[in-house]
């Protein structure tokens, strides 16, 4: 069977400017921040991200990577807004396709299903239309006739997610609350490349009580990175909870100058082990409280 | 209504909450939704008190069967009596069984509202939150309002800088039919309550809070208001509701900080 281990850095070597990205999970939990911060150390420039948005989107924009974002939201949760995006946003220096939450994953579940489309009302009557000359309309062929929105396919020619654990063929687990749409968008991902908590084998993994905690199957599945606490300064529950006063940090260092000293300080590092050490150390990270909303 | 000599003292912040909570009175069996510290109150109190088949979550992922207090709970054990992640609550709302109570940073005079940007969306003079699901659920589930900051700002001229929502503005309905599920409410305030009960579904004014006149409410408003007769004072909170706000829902207090200085909710006359 195959051996889908790979470093942060050979998934990121594997990714193309100008390829669409789709992150999984939503606002400060669950995000991908170890490939992430391989992102943003590399070349890599022109990218497409389509995401449930938190610091992630904020980051790539700080460090010039992205060209345009399909998002119904970026948000702290903590703080409403992250800053990054904001001065991003503000200078005219991105594409903002900003469209309904629910257009987001109806957009993802068409690609997944190869199909060009699918119809909503979603849209109708507001500003979302004309913001997005790329949604179509569609009339019902049936008696209603009724007009409605078509939401392309959101193609992904990769997925970045962050479970909580995997074996090394790619079988894994969202153990937290809510699994978010990660499930969409691996199924409308050419790749996925998935970091976890911890990479173990399939029988201490899964068992026929714990099946539903896996979100998809393993055919879908390119890579799997072992890189615990990579979605800090997002939560990973049960592992750890959100890194509210390093977010606050990283939200406040909105300027070229506090951009600059983030990155020298939390991502031009060496590896991940560094990053955790520059954290706090792997006991800190452990227990950072799971959130409370 | 109760006599204010009974409960002598309430803020303007438990006024609102009180007044929110009145949004899913007569809503049996639906997801309640508040967003922000004020709604989610509302919510737990209409659950306690007259509205208990609401259903509600604790924000997170899970419905409960109680409402979670805000805050540090302690001991506090989360109530659950079902799931609720993201993905069952897009599935819900499209379904229709929710009422939103949100805070839209501008709304007009068609109940249209904007939590997306201040300016021009390319180039925006603040970036705010995005559309969020806003176009999804005014289209299908009823939604109501609360606006602690009622002024020309927030109750612009015109329409709103970027539609998020769909209100009652026939020139922006597909084929200038109404959407079946757009059902705007209850729209609180710090000045008054209102709904979109008036002609072709204007802004109401029901009552105004203790202390505040109509003129006041209407310039504060940067289109015309519809007002039937003589408007009665926004209702003051019952002991009951009080006790519950206080006790049950809100025990630390957080309500204290959402208008500057915490005023009382009986303001004298200006």
């Amino acid at each position: 069977m195959a051996d889908k281990r790979m470093t942060t850095a050979q998934v990121v070597a594997r990714l193309r400017d100008g390829m669409t990205l789709g992150i999984g999970g939503w606002a400060t939990r669950r995000k991908p921040m170890a490939l992430v911060r391989e992102i943003l150390r590399s070349p890599l420039k022109d990218l497409t991200l389509i995401a449930y948005g938190g610091p992630e989107i904020g980051m790539l924009c700080a460090a010039g990577k992205v060209k345009r974002v399909i998002f119904g939201f970026v948000s702290l949760d903590v703080q409403p807004f992250d800053n990054h995006f904001r001065n991003a946003r503000q200078a005219g220096q991105l594409e903002a396709s900003e469209v309904d939450e629910g257009m987001v994953q109806w957009g993802l579940r068409a690609a997944g299903m190869r199909l060009p489309f699918l119809p909503t009302r979603v849209g109708l009557g507001t500003d979302v239309l004309k913001l997005n000359p790329w949604l179509g309309k569609v009339r019902s062929p049936f008696a209603d006739g009724e007009e409605l929105v078509a939401v392309p396919a959101l193609r992904l020619d990769a997925a970045l997610l962050h479970v909580s654990e995997s074996d090394e063929k790619g079988n894994c687990t969202i153990q937290s609350p809510d699994p978010f749409f990660d499930d969409l968008f691996a199924r409308a991902a050419n790749e996925v490349y998935l970091s976890c908590e911890r990479v173990v084998p399939t029988a201490q993994l899964i068992n026929a009580q714990t099946a539903r905690l896996q979100p998809f199957e393993r055919s879908l599945v390119t890579g799997v990175v072992e890189v615990p606490f990579g979605a800090h300064p997002t939560a990973s529950a049960p592992f750890h909870g959100i890194d509210v006063p390093h977010l606050a940090a990283y939200n406040a260092a909105a300027t070229p100058e506090g951009w600059a000293a983030y990155r020298a300080q939390f991502v031009d590092l060496p590896d991940h082990d560094a990053y955790v050490r520059a954290c706090g150390g792997y006991g800190a990270l452990a227990g950072l409280p799971l959130p409370v909303f | 209504m109760t006599s204010p000599l009974t409960n002598p003292s309430y803020t303007l912040a438990e006024l609102c909450i009180v007044a929110c909570a009145e949004a899913w009175r007569h809503d049996g069996e639906v997801l309640a939704t508040g967003i922000g510290l004020v709604p989610r109150l509302a919510a737990g109190l209409a659950k306690l008190t007259f509205n208990p088949d609401l259903m509600m979550t604790d924000a997170e992922s899970v419905l409960v069967a109680e409402p979670v207090p805000v805050g540090p709970r302690g001991d506090y054990q989360v109530k659950v009596e079902g799931w609720m992640p993201y993905l069952r609550t897009f599935d819900l709302l499209w379904h229709g069984r929710r009422h939103a109570l949100v805070g839209p940073v501008q709304v007009d005079r068609y109940g249209q509202m904007n939590i997306s940007a201040v300016g021009d969306h390319a180039k925006p003079k603040s970036s705010l939150l995005g559309v969020r699901g806003f176009p999804g659920n005014t289209l299908n589930h009823p939604n109501s309002l609360f606006i602690p900051n009622h002024s020309t700002r927030a109750f612009v001229a015109g329409e709103v800088d970027v539609v998020c929502s769909v209100g009652y503005n026939p020139a922006r309905w597909p084929g200038g039919v109404k959407p079946a599920g757009l059902d705007l409410r209850l729209c609180v305030t710090d000045l008054a309550v209102l709904d979109f009960a008036g002609a072709q579904h204007a802004l109401r004014v029901v009552s105004l809070h203790p202390g505040v006149t109509l003129e006041q409410v209407q310039v504060a408003t940067g289109f015309p208001l519809q007002v039937d007769g003589i408007l009665p004072v926004t209702p003051a909170p019952t002991m009951e509701q009080l006790q519950l706000i206080r006790e049950r829902l809100d025990p630390h207090d957080l309500r204290a900080t959402v208008f500057k200085g915490n005023p009382p909710g009986l303001r004298p006359a200006s």
